[in-house]
């Protein structure tokens, strides 16, 4: 039983000028280990609140959040979490990066540098690892995230956007290392993301939400993520079911801003 | 070898100087065809267009160290060393003749006599015009009326042509005549003799070179030239002499000032008879009769002469000056080119440049000056400027230790014994150790000025960053920290430093203590302030990140705020050695008897401008020096800066 379960969770801000914001109403679902989830949704609908929750970021105003039976109070080792732009330690080399949970938790450097070296190597930076982090690409960034948060081998990986900032090429092949992460080490996955067809590539479950308040939507089981372990993404997206859904859930979205706009005016 | 330098530095900068001018020409030519180069390629107002242009930087310090010698005078001691020693040879004829200039408007702006008749004059006026609250009755006012009108006549006897003294009209006559001649002896391409030059010159033997001692330039003549002017001087000086002891006492002047004295005793005697009169009428009658005769012996000296009897004399004075003028030939080209701004004048027994070249040293004498004390043996007030010195590390670890740590030990110190003999306890021991009094080995350390000031500030600054950034990170996550020290550190901080210095340096003394706690207060406010930007800009996602892969507070604090806030605080340090070191050599000329401010308030006291100079530069380049540390160490400790 390490499954991710959230019950009724709710949270609402107030802003500085003193408007109460429901960022999250009623929010129930189960995510069951070794699922990979994808969010999305227009801005505001309170998806990253939700990563945060998760994360133990922030705490809920109500409703309750637990992995594998535990509630959920703070951070932890056990939700490791990759952020939209790395938040790497540049003053760091790639390998201190990677081996700074180890490091945290004190574990001998022999076995340090054998992990290192490990997931260096799944990341595809061998001989990377004494790189000063801030000489890489964007996307070498993303892979030294992606290796520091899975060296601590987390229940979950919570992922915030992690491919918003790169461009289309490293993006679609950071995807396909991220499938084959999940597929090798079996690890639950959430990934949240603005791009529809990310969404549908790397969700086993999509889970659309809305704004205002921000809420669960409409949820979709989708089979594109088990065959892009084998097959070349770039014919997934070619596929008539693939393009279906895609124009659904961007006329959903579409008609989702329209509505905020209008509310707006 | 420094010796050597030292003892040649006219030679030395007559070479630097014809390097600097090639290379100034060289340059500015090397910079004017690269810009009429690049001017074709090159869009103006693009910020790259002030690079590479190191000609420039080579005309700039060119004409700078030009500039330095002229003003200073080294051009004018390097291609004509003889020049300051003619020149005052010169300055002896003007000082010969200043006892007669004195007399004239040349050098007093009036003739002697007119001065002397118009104050004695106002001065009558003034006597007379009081006369009347003196209490005086009308006929005793009456009587010393006319006595001040007989007074007066006796300028007008001394100020009338027909009877002045016959001995003054001859003397004058001769003075004249005097002057003339040694006009013309002057003129005289004969003289001085080859006998006289050797003579004379014999005397300059082994007397030091121009600017090589305290002496500035050298006294005795040294060419045929400055004999010249010197035997004339000397001449001139025994013409003067005579001139001062003439004195126009004529027969009339006399019997005019014995009338009036006899006068003047019997009206004395007659009005101090005068009985019962006030105190205060008696001291005021006293009092004035004392004016009115004081006055009057002003005459007797015959001082005043008719108007017109001094002008042989100044046109003889005329001819020498014009002839003085004549016979310095090339010199004058040389004084007015080379010595910018001033000369060189003569004064009893030596001779000073007076102008720009007494407290712009020159440059090779700057830095002749400047090794003479950075040798050890010399140093400045007995101490090098920088230098080794073997300590015992007793005395280095008595340094940290303060002797009140044995005192709050537990116990007490021990009691001698019956035998007369202590044995040691615990306590005591520590004591001894906070005291270093005990045997123990010598290893090198600096010292000298130049290591105090620096020492000084780097103590300073060292406890300003181990108090500062631990609570500067603090003030920077923590909401208690931030405003409970806030108040406290705005307080204090904009408080100018020097500000703090007459209360720390009474309260701790003018040693170190004193000065490295002003430091501290510097720059621990500095530090504390980059420390907590520094700690307050860290990204959100970095911390979040971090609490993820499990990291503690502790570690939080350590392994990312601290890293993150290294930029801010390494330039802390940077903007703290800087703001410091301007403290520490203001802290140092208040008080203190070591460090690099202290020798530039001892040579300012002296007037030694070399070496306040000397000081300048040191001052300024290990300012340059701090801050080229600092940049390699940023270079080298934070290339990640700015590029998260």
């Amino acid at each position: 039983m390490s499954d991710l379960v959230a019950d009724q969770l709710n949270m609402t801000f107030e802003t500085p000028s003193g408007v109460q914001i429901h960022a999250l109403k009623d929010v129930s679902f189960t995510l069951k280990k070794g699922e990979l989830l994808s969010v999305l949704g227009p801005s505001g609908c309170g998806k990253t609140t939700l990563l945060n929750i998760i994360a133990g970021f922030l705490n809920p105003t109500g409703g309750l959040i637990s992995l594998a039976g535990d509630e959920i109070t703070g951070p932890g080792v056990e939700r490791g979490m990759v952020f939209q732009q790395g938040a790497l330690f540049e003053w760091l080399t790639v390998s201190k990066n990677v081996d700074f949970g180890l490091r945290m938790k004190k574990v001998p450097k022999d076995e340090r540098a054998a992990l290192v070296e490990k997931w260096l190597d799944i990341v595809g930076l061998q001989g990377f690892g004494d790189t000063p982090t801030y000489q890489l690409s964007g996307g070498m960034q993303q892979r030294v995230a992606l290796a520091r948060c899975l060296i601590n081998d987390p229940d979950l990986i919570l992922m915030d956007e992690p491919l918003g900032a790169l461009d289309a090429l490293t993006r679609e092949k950071m995807q396909s290392l991220v499938l084959d992460i999940w597929n090798e080490t079996g690890k639950t996955i959430m990934i949240i993301t603005h791009s529809v067809e990310e969404a549908l590539l790397l969700g086993e479950r999509l889970f659309v939400m809305a704004p205002r308040p921000g809420r669960l939507f409409k949820e979709y089981e989708l089979p594109f993520a088990k065959q892009g372990i084998d097959a070349d993404l770039r014919e997934i997206k070619q596929l008539k079911e693939f393009g279906e859904v895609r124009e659904e859930i961007l006329t959903m979205i579409w008609n989702m801003e329209e509505e905020i706009m209008g509310k707006g005016a | 070898m420094f010796e050597y330098l030292s003892l040649n530095r006219a030679a030395i900068s007559a070479v630097i100087i014809i390097v600097l001018a090639l290379a100034l020409v060289g340059s500015i030519t090397f910079g004017l065809r690269d810009s009429a180069r690049r001017r074709s390629d090159e869009v103006f107002g693009d910020p790259l267009r002030t690079s590479n242009g190191w000609y420039w930087a080579v005309a700039g310090v060119c004409s700078l160290l030009l500039v330095w010698y002229y003003f200073s005078w080294g051009a004018a001691r390097a291609y004509f060393p003889q020049s300051a020693n003619e020149i005052c040879q010169v300055a002896r004829v003007d000082e010969a003749l200043s006892p007669i200039n004195a007399s004239l408007p040349a050098g007093a702006r009036f003739y002697k006599s007119t001065t002397l008749l118009s104050r004695n004059t106002a001065q009558l006026d003034d006597i007379a015009a009081g006369l009347g609250e003196q209490g005086f009755n009308a006929a005793e006012e009456a009587e010393l009326r006319d006595i001040i009108a007989d007074i007066r006549l006796l300028m007008v006897i001394s100020a009338d042509p027909a009877s002045q003294s016959v001995e003054s009209i001859a003397g004058f006559d001769d003075i004249e005549a005097r002057l003339r001649g040694l006009a013309d002896k002057l003129g005289d391409p004969a003289f001085p003799s080859a006998e006289q030059v050797a003579t004379v010159t014999a005397e300059a033997e082994g007397q030091t070179k121009w600017g090589l001692s305290t002496v500035e330039v050298p006294l005795f003549p040294e060419t045929a030239k400055g004999v010249k002017f010197k035997l004339i001087a000397d001449d001139l000086a025994a013409v003067a002499s005579d001139f001062s002891k003439i004195r126009n006492t004529s027969p009339a002047l006399l019997a005019q000032t014995d009338a009036i004295k006899v006068r003047l005793d019997e009206f004395k005697d007659r009005v101090n008879a005068v009985t019962g009169l006030s105190e205060a009428d008696k001291d005021a009658r006293a009092k004035a009769l004392k004016n009115i005769e004081r006055l009057y012996k002003r005459f007797d000296d015959g001082t005043i002469f008719p108007p017109d009897v001094l002008d042989g004399v100044e046109s003889a004075i005329a001819a020498v000056n014009a002839q003085k003028q004549a016979q310095q030939g090339s010199l004058w080209l040389v004084r007015a080119t080379m010595f910018g701004g001033g000369t060189i004048v003569k004064a009893k027994t030596q001779c000073s440049e007076q102008g720009s070249g007494r407290w712009l040293p020159k440059p090779t004498d700057v830095l002749a000056t400047f090794g003479r004390i950075a040798n050890p043996d010399v140093g400045f007030k007995d101490v090098p400027l920088i230098w080794v010195r073997w300590v015992p590390v007793a005395d280095i670890i008595a340094f940290f230790i303060p002797d009140w740590i044995a005192d709050v030990l537990p116990g007490s110190y021990p009691k001698h014994g019956d035998d007369g003999s202590v044995t040691p306890n615990f306590k005591m021991t520590v004591l001894i150790i906070a005291q270093g009094d005990y045997a123990s080995p010598s290893i090198p350390m600096l010292t000298g000025h130049m290591w105090d000031s620096i020492f000084r500030v780097l103590m300073g600054l060292a406890f300003g960053i181990v108090l500062g950034v631990p609570l500067g990170i603090a003030m920077g996550v923590s909401r208690f920290f931030k405003n409970y020290f806030d108040p406290l550190i705005e307080l204090y901080r904009p408080v100018p430093p020097l500000a703090w210095a007459p209360l720390i340096l009474t309260i701790f003394g003018i040693q170190d203590d004193g000065k490295i706690f002003l430091l501290f207060i510097v720059a621990f406010a500095i530090m504390v302030i980059s420390a907590r930007t520094g700690a307050t800009g860290t990204q959100l996602s970095k911390i979040r990140a971090s609490h993820s892969l499990g990291a503690t507070t502790g570690q939080i604090m350590r392994r990312v705020i601290l890293p993150n806030a290294m930029p801010e605080i390494l330039t802390g340090i940077r903007i703290a050695i800087g703001v410091c070191w301007g403290t520490l050599v203001a802290a140092e000329m208040l008080a203190g008897t070591t460090g690099i401010g202290f020798v530039e308030n001892v040579a300012r006291k002296t007037s030694d401008y070399e070496v306040i100079w000397v000081t300048i530069l040191i001052l300024g380049l290990l300012g340059l020096l701090f801050d080229l540390v600092m940049r390699f160490i940023i270079a080298r400790t934070i290339p990640w800066r700015g590029k998260g």
